[in-house]
């Protein structure tokens, strides 16, 4: 075990460290009142299987009136129409949470970030750029993820890597995987150890490195007393980092339990690259993302990690279709409305496009067997933009899903009302149906201690 | 650092004709003002600094991958963003996965022999001797100062464990190595100080962070061994100036430069630069790459290798291409290849300058066409160091792209969309200098037209009048903001924060100053090197020397 990080920590401490002094507040001692333990994430061995959370994130938000029917209460049933045809395949596997606000209490929109800024971390920035809190996935992983070789896995299918939203502050934002085959060396390279595959032995070398690791690290606390507040923050951040890697490296000296979900995938292979600009092709944003789907729903299957973030498309949108001289994002700003079809035509192109790849992404995990289900039925994936109609920028009604029954904990297939209440309300459902142990979650008018009840099982 | 009459001498000697003999005396000028002292500070390695250090120690041969976290920009720079930023759990996953590999390189068969400077007893066994050899040197050059002795011994402990393990001296080696690279003594430049004995109740660097931090800005590198030996003696709380002098003459001043040069001018956006196939089928990763080397190529060559008017950047028709790059030019170069050749373009070619290249061009413009508006406001933000307002969240660009109106240019459009209240305070600063650069396209092609409709390119910069893009690079020179961006932008490069207001004194000097040595880079660069304000140090928590005594190196012992 390593020295530096004691796992025998005060509660209170951990809980400080867990929660980065941020817009969250701590309920102690924590009332696990809305779990449900009820055996429907059991496995056929009797094993209980883990719940993971993960987020997917697309830029633009929706064409209003073209992609959710609107529903005047909470209820069940979702409709979704035109541009989200696509996910009416899966309407029982998801929860829809519309009409939600996010009140930004006078403090600028910053167009394209304060939204996902807002939405994820339940602060408003005050300048552009700013992460002012840590994202509500850092945050259940804090709770859940400590014990896989990942604690999180960041993807991107844009292919920039520095679009990534989940940021534990400003400068704390690590760059997404863009390619499949470094995702997949990442995932399922030498360090990698299959639980199907019998005569496991633990490399003494490996157990050398664990060691070494941790001495000489522990040499490095010394700078600790060094340096001040804001540098030890870092330092407290770079120990953190640290712990995962001593977490891998234990992880390979231990026999993992049998699993039949993981079926190591065959090895990924990057699309070719011959011309710049074919990256950012929507067609090519698509296959990447389904090859990165599939990469990324096996090392959840195969337990390398239990939180687990995906790009589709960045916040100003970066993709364009072949021979437009606009991207997605400034689509939205010139495109004119076709007065026919009622929407501009290209940018619906598009959000749907966008659609099809959140209904390809949820295929790919219903498409995982575990247990008696599906590998989303273990799991709760936050899905949102930053933009409800990007043509006009507003962020009230900004359209966020939550896939999944996370273990039999929450119910699906419903159309959520928010009566304008802020959309932290969800983020703040998730963290508490994860087990993040927070009464309230939020800054200003974007605070929330209220659950939202209709979910639950 | 005054200026005294030895070194005027020194120069009068060295140099020759009234040229030289004004640069010298015009190298002392006003004194130095007194500025107040920023705190210590910690800064993250760039991934440049990165690889440039482990090719100086290592060999550049040394492959170095891996993906380090994204910075921020902050105050113009990614530089300043050193200073705050963090280690996430995946970019050290990257920084272990490169240590191992780098390290493994080290020492496999055919570097060890040239890279460790001693061989076991017994290659299948552990050798403390040669570990301890080893580690004491290459930890001084990796920590920019000696190892203590704690880590030293940690070193060759873990490199004593692995080998037995593994019955491989080399395997012990590479991983003690690979687990320093790790390490936050590598990874984070900490600024280390001292009681200052000129000034019992304040502090001072420390001879080796000064050596670093000097390395750091000129060289983008950690200091040299023979540079750890000089602070090892105190040498740079003596007389830095010659060391200043003697890095300057070194062609190793290209890589500060060219760092430098990335950061100001943003360069790291060509690293998500995409263009449309379709539209701009010339355009590739080949024309991309060598679209950014041009600039740098350029601008290094004028102020550093020439050592000329920096103001000149934006006029000089000198350049340097390649055939693939020179298609784009539609120039001939005597190498059709991928060689670089230096190249001049003739008044007709309605080229001058930065503002005119490929590289400017093309990354501030969208994939699919080009940006008056973004030209505009790089020229702003980045070259004259102004801030332009976000837009409002609620753009209307109706007018701006009906496909039914008449207007068939950038500045057509663009005048009927400014005419929104809202939309016409930012534009009026960004779009007339952006206009002037739509005789090139998206990826930088020169055009005279645009839908048929001749361009307009006439305009005025802050009340210069230009009529054409070579004219506006003549706006640009003659733009008292110019240079005082350039001042302020390497002051904040070189020292980790932007100048504070009650540091307007020194500002003010290096402005005077930069003037008055004719708007040398160079100039300025030895300036800032041999300030005292580069090297001051407020008292505070971060980068307070250990108390743990070091390790002393061999060459200290033999004393």
């Amino acid at each position: 075990m390593s020295v530096l990080l004691p796992k025998k920590m005060h509660r209170r401490a951990a809980l400080r460290g867990l929660l980065g002094g941020g817009a969250v507040s701590v309920a102690l001692p924590y009332l696990d009142c809305v779990l449900n333990e009820s055996g429907t994430a059991l496995a056929a061995t009797g094993q209980a299987l883990p719940v993971r959370f993960g987020t997917w994130y697309w830029g633009m938000g929706h064409t209003p009136g073209h992609s959710v029917v609107e529903k005047r209460q909470t209820t069940k049933g979702i409709e979704f129409i035109e541009e989200c045809a696509s996910l009416q395949r899966h309407k029982d596997n998801v929860n829809f949470f519309g009409m939600f606000g996010m009140p930004l209490d006078g403090r600028a929109n910053y167009t394209h970030f304060s939204g996902w800024v807002a939405n994820r971390t339940g602060v408003a920035p005050t300048r552009g750029g700013e992460v002012p809190a840590p994202t509500l996935d850092l945050l259940i992983a804090d709770v859940i993820g400590n014990d896989t070789r990942f604690k999180t896995l960041d993807v991107t299918a844009v292919g920039i890597a520095r679009e990534n939203y989940s940021a534990r502050n400003t400068d704390s934002r690590g760059a997404a995987e863009v390619s499949p085959v470094g995702l997949y060396a990442r995932l399922f390279g030498p360090e990698f150890v299959d639980p199907n595959k019998a005569g496991f032995k633990p490399d003494p070398k490996v157990m050398v490195e664990k060691s070494a690791l941790s001495g000489i690290m522990e040499e490095s606390q010394a700078y600790m007393k060094t340096v001040g507040a804001a540098d030890k923050a870092r330092l407290d951040e770079y120990f953190t980092s640290i712990r995962q890697i001593e977490n891998q490296l234990a992880l390979q000296l231990q026999a993992p339990a049998p699993n039949d979900a993981c079926l190591v995938p065959s090895r990924a292979e990057d699309p070719p690259e011959d011309r710049l600009a074919k990256v950012r092709e929507m067609p090519h944003v698509v296959s990447t993302h389904k090859v990165l789907a599939k990469l990324l729903a096996m090392a959840v299957a195969c337990n390398q990690t239990k939180v687990f973030n995906m790009v589709f498309t960045d916040n100003f949108a970066n993709v364009r279709r072949e021979g437009e001289t606009y991207t997605h994002h400034l689509l939205t700003h010139t495109e004119t409305i076709d007065t026919k079809l009622g929407y501009q035509p290209l940018t619906f192109w598009f959000n749907k496009a966008a659609m099809d790849g959140w209904a390809d992404y949820l295929d790919v995990f219903t498409g995982v067997k575990e247990g008696s289900g599906t590998l989303l039925d273990n799991c709760m994936i936050f899905a949102s933009s930053e933009t409800n109609y990007a043509k006009l920028h507003t962020i009230d009604g900004v359209p966020t899903f939550l896939a999944g029954k996370a273990g039999g904990r929450v119910k699906t297939g419903y159309y959520v009302q928010g009566g304008g209440d802020p959309i932290t309300r969800v983020g703040f459902t998730a963290m508490r149906v994860m087990g993040v142990p927070i009464e309230k979650w939020g800054q200003k008018s974007l605070q929330t201690s209220k659950i939202i009840s209709d979910i639950l099982a | 650092m005054s200026c005294d009459v030895s070194q005027v001498f020194s120069r009068l000697f060295k140099a020759a004709g009234a040229l030289a003999l004004m640069a010298a005396v015009s190298g002392c000028g006003p004194s130095e003002p007194k500025t107040a002292a920023a705190p210590p500070d910690m800064r993250r390695l760039t991934d440049r600094q990165y690889h440039n250090v482990i090719g100086d120690i290592f060999g550049r041969d040394i492959e170095v991958g891996g993906r380090p976290d994204p910075l921020t920009r902050t105050d113009g720079l990614l530089a300043v963003g050193t200073r705050t930023a963090r280690i996430t759990p995946a970019g050290l996953e990257q920084y272990y996965l490169v240590a191992k590999s780098v390290a493994a390189q080290v020492t496999d068969k055919v570097h060890r022999d040239t890279l460790i400077e001693c061989k076991p007893a017994d290659v299948k066994a552990a050798d403390d001797t040669c570990a301890q050899t080893y580690f004491q040197r290459v930890g001084r050059v990796l920590y920019r100062r000696p190892l203590r002795a704690p880590e030293l011994k940690a070193a060759v402990q873990t490199a004593h464990e692995m080998a037995n393990a593994s019955q491989d001296f080399y395997n012990g080696v590479s991983l003690a190595l690979a687990d320093m690279l790790v390490t936050p003594q590598f990874l984070f430049v900490v600024d280390e100080t001292e009681t200052d004995p000129a000034n019992p109740a304040g502090q001072r660097l420390t001879s080796y962070a000064k050596a670093a931090r000097l390395s750091f800005f000129l060289w983008d590198t950690a200091p040299t061994e023979q540079m750890l030996d000089a602070a090892e003696k105190g040498d740079f709380h003596k007389d830095v100036s010659k060391f200043v002098d003697a890095m300057m003459d070194s062609p190793r001043l290209q890589d500060g430069a060219r760092a430098f040069f990335a950061d100001f001018l943003g360069l790291d956006k060509f690293e998500t630069l995409e263009k449309d196939s379709i539209i701009y089928n010339a355009f590739s990763n080949v024309v991309a790459k060598d679209a950014q080397e041009e600039v740098l190529r350029m601008v290094t060559d004028h102020v550093i290798t020439r050592d000329q008017d920096y103001r000149d950047i934006f006029t000089t028709r000198q350049t340097f291409l390649t055939g693939p790059l020179a298609r784009i030019y539609r120039v001939r170069v005597e190498r059709p290849d991928g060689a670089w050749v230096s190249h001049e373009y003739t008044p007709q070619d309605g080229r001058a300058g930065i503002l005119t290249t490929v590289g400017f061009n093309a990354v501030a413009s969208h994939p699919g066409r080009s940006s008056p508006t973004l030209r505009g406001k790089a020229i702003r933000e980045q070259l004259l160091c102004q801030h332009v307002p976000d837009p409002p969240g609620d753009v209307d660009f109706t007018l701006f792209e009906d496909p039914n109106s008449p207007n068939k240019t950038a500045r057509q459009r663009l005048n009927a969309h400014a005419t929104a209240p809202a939309c016409a305070g930012c534009h009026k600063i960004t779009d007339p200098i952006g206009l002037a650069l739509e005789n090139f396209d998206g990826i930088g092609q020169y055009r005279q037209t645009e839908n048929g409709e001749k361009i307009d390119t006439s305009g005025d910069l802050d009340g210069a009048a230009y009529g054409d893009p070579v004219g506006l690079g003549k706006a640009m020179h003659d733009n008292a903001a110019t240079p005082a961006c350039v001042v302020r932008r390497l002051w904040t490069y070189a020292a980790g924060r932007a100048p504070s207001q009650a540091n307007s004194a020194f500002s003010n000097y290096l402005d005077k100053s930069f003037a008055r040595d004719g708007y040398r880079v160079r100039g300025l660069i030895r300036r800032i090197a041999t300030s005292d304000a580069f090297y001051a140090i407020a008292n505070g928590a971060t980068g307070t020397a250990s108390d743990v005594p070091p390790v002393q190196t061999a060459k200290a012992q033999e004393k």
